[in-house]
């Protein structure tokens, strides 16, 4: 299978403190690979030196958009550049445009696909018109997908929140991703909520064909929809592969639940 | 009858005593300033003990009036977040088309026969009044919907205003070709105060862009060669009309119409930029610099527009005031200017195209009507400032987010009302 994102030896360095070291990663289309660790591990970090808000210190980052040629190097980019390749996220915390209605946080996301400039704005040509109703149109129809619809007029801040989280989903998707990088989606999520987004990130895969990168604590979630399992502990990889292998590794156990965990 | 008042009547004697204690602390506070008055010729001290009793029986029902106000804006704001007395009459106003229209085609009327109605002088007022508005709606670009918090922005007033200054007075530029050139000119003042300072945010930029008005201010005052230094420019022609002669008074009314067009135009552009790709990235990026590039917007270049945008107009009003005053000098310019306008946006309602008027019109209409009360007029002006901000410290008029037409999967149904796009 074709890779989406190929990261080789990534390291990054805050000061003296090496937050990632050396951890490779790959995710492959059309696959739900799931990043694991204790708090602290480096997972939001890896994260963010892969969407561009963090500049790693070594190692080479490529992304290729299925059915592309060429890969693109991700290293020393934008993070609006990388977005308007095909990488976007949500955020640990969520990062809502919290008054905006919910309807104009996904038209934002619209942008780096849209054209219509100042000029357009001002005289509302017949392009802007219809670029307009486009973005609406489209917008909408990813409520629909995340089963936002009722709150199409709400601003942001008065959500639910499980549903704000949802809404993040709905923002990322509209800037047309072929990797969607998710932080920690279920995190405050109730069950119910819970097996809600379970199904809808796995209808994201199917319908879309967008591959899926998750950080999750929720290990019922993790292991339900992932292929594959990287696990992160002190900035270093120390185990990846499939639900199965990850649960009955001793060096897992080990992180999870400290050294004197004795079986 | 008695469970109910029982709470009440003890709320009641809490709050009458609360407030015999305020009034009993200002009367210790002002006693120095107040009661004792030195007569230093005759080496004596008058004790004003009676106006010690004047000040607590004055403040002592204000202080009421204070907590009562307090009180009920708390249980307000305990029972939903809006007035909702006033959010149901905005509804009604902006889902009756009947009813809008009625007032908008009234205030046009009223707008455009102010200057036959009323004296020249009335209509001078007005004539600033309305370029402060033109100057809020433009520094609501920046600070409303981008969240740049900009203290400068005299600055760019002032290059509007010397360009059409300087063009007149060596070239003989008229109003009409100077005032594209002036804007273009503050567009340019714009960007570049615009790039230094794409890193900054908060106080940060505030402190630059502050730096950035003194800075012109100050090289406008001291380069004499360049500007005529303090002594400013004088002889400014006024605007033309067809190259008609007219006499002062005509001036007024011709110079009150150019503005109202101007009015116009700057309310027709921004309630369009602020629904737009534009608008939407310059509101992401006021709520979350963060989440706004990772959603694919170019920081640099949404904030770059917003200066640049919100200078053009300055550089508009700039060349208006030229003409207007037809004397500049730097003394306009002040750091004052620029907290006035910034004023105007934040009293009026950051974001909100109507809420900037109405702030305009209060801060600049109120201290000139209030000449009557002369040298009061400065306090009633300042209080009326901080009871707005107190109790509503959104703005006079809070800015409503527009409602979409969108399609709806299983038909052509459309839903959504489009109009929710004023205020």
């Amino acid at each position: 299978m074709l890779q989406v994102l190929d990261i080789k030896q990534l390291t990054m360095d805050f000061g003296g403190l090496r937050a990632i070291d050396d951890v490779d990663l790959e995710v492959r289309q059309g696959e739900i690979v799931a990043l694991i660790g204790p708090n602290g591990a480096g997972k939001t970090t890896f994260f963010n030196c892969v969407t561009g808000v963090y500049e790693p210190t070594g190692g080479v980052m490529m992304a290729r958009r299925p059915g592309k040629n060429a890969s693109v190097k991700l290293n020393k980019l934008k993070p609006n550049v990388i977005t308007e390749h095909g990488l976007a996220r949500t955020f640990q915390n969520i990062r809502l445009f919290q008054n905006m209605t919910v309807l104009e946080n996904v038209m934002v996301a619209r942008h780096c696909r849209t054209r219509s400039g100042i000029l357009g704005a001002i005289f509302r040509n017949a392009g802007t018109r219809r670029e307009e109703q486009e973005t609406v149109d489209f917008s909408y129809g990813l409520l629909e997908k995340v089963g936002l619809q009722q709150h199409v007029n709400d601003l942001a801040r008065e959500l639910p929140y499980g549903a704000q989280r949802r809404l993040e989903i709905a923002r990322a998707l509209a800037t047309e991703p072929f990797l969607l990088l998710l932080d920690e989606p279920a995190a405050g999520m109730n069950p119910r909520e819970t097996s809600e987004l379970d199904a809808l990130i796995t209808r994201i895969r199917d319908d879309e064909g967008i591959s899926i990168l998750l950080i999750e604590h929720d290990m019922k979630l993790v292991m339900s929809i992932s292929q594959r399992i990287y696990v992160m502990d002190y900035g270093r990889l120390i185990a990846q592969g499939t639900p199965r292998e990850i649960a009955e590794n001793p060096n897992v156990i080990k992180a999870y639940l400290g050294e004197t965990f004795d079986a | 009858m008695n469970t109910q008042s029982i709470p009440f009547i003890r709320r009641a004697v809490s709050e009458i005593g609360r407030s015999l204690l305020v009034s009993c602390w200002f009367m210790f506070l002002t006693f120095p300033i107040m009661v004792i008055k030195v007569n230093p010729l005759e080496r004596t001290i008058d004790w004003q003990w009676m106006r010690l009793v004047w000040i607590g029986l004055a403040v002592f029902p204000l202080s009421l009036v204070w907590r009562w106000l307090m009180m009920r804006k708390e249980q307000g704001s305990a029972k939903d977040g809006e007035d909702s007395w006033q959010k149901r009459l905005g509804e009604r106003i902006r889902a009756d088309r009947k009813i809008s229209a009625a007032i908008l085609a009234l205030l046009a009327a009223f707008v455009v026969a102010f200057p036959f109605i009323f004296s020249s002088y009335q209509t001078q007022i007005m004539i600033s009044a309305l370029m402060y508005v033109m100057l809020g709606l433009g520094l609501n670009i920046v600070v409303g919907l981008a969240g740049l918090l900009d203290l400068g922005y005299v600055a760019f007033y002032a290059v509007g205003a010397y360009s059409y200054a300087l063009l007149n007075h060596h070239f003989g530029l008229g109003f009409w070709s100077a005032l594209p050139i002036g804007a273009g000119l503050a567009t340019i003042f714009g960007i570049l105060l615009g790039f230094p300072v794409l890193r900054l945010r908060g106080d940060y930029l505030a402190i630059v862009t502050l730096g950035f008005g003194e800075i012109i201010r100050l090289v406008l005052e001291n380069w004499n060669a360049f500007s005529q230094g303090p002594s400013g420019i004088a002889g400014i022609s006024r605007p033309g009309f067809f190259g008609i002669e007219l006499s002062l008074s005509q001036h007024t009314v011709f110079l009150y119409f150019i503005v109202l067009a101007l009015v116009a135009f700057t309310i027709l552009v921004v309630s369009r930029l602020r629904n737009s790709r534009i608008g939407r990235a310059w509101i992401a990026l006021r709520e979350d610099e963060i989440a706004c590039q990772a959603m694919g917007i170019d920081k640099t270049k949404t904030k770059l527009t917003a200066f640049a945008l919100g200078a053009t107009w300055a550089g508009f009003v700039g060349c208006i005031f030229a003409a207007k005053t037809t004397f500049i000098n730097p003394a306009s310019f002040t750091f004052m200017e620029s907290a006035i306008i910034l004023s105007i946006v934040v009293l009026g309602g950051m974001g909100s195209i109507i809420g900037v008027i109405v702030g305009a019109l209060v801060l600049i209409l109120l201290p000139e009507y209030l000449r009557a009360f002369s040298e009061y007029r400065m306090l009633v002006f300042g209080a009326s400032m901080v009871l707005i901000m107190v109790f509503r410290p959104q703005g006079i008029i809070t800015g409503v987010r527009r409602h979409y037409r969108f399609r709806q999967k299983e038909g052509t149904e459309e839903q959504g009302e489009r109009d929710a796009a004023s205020a």
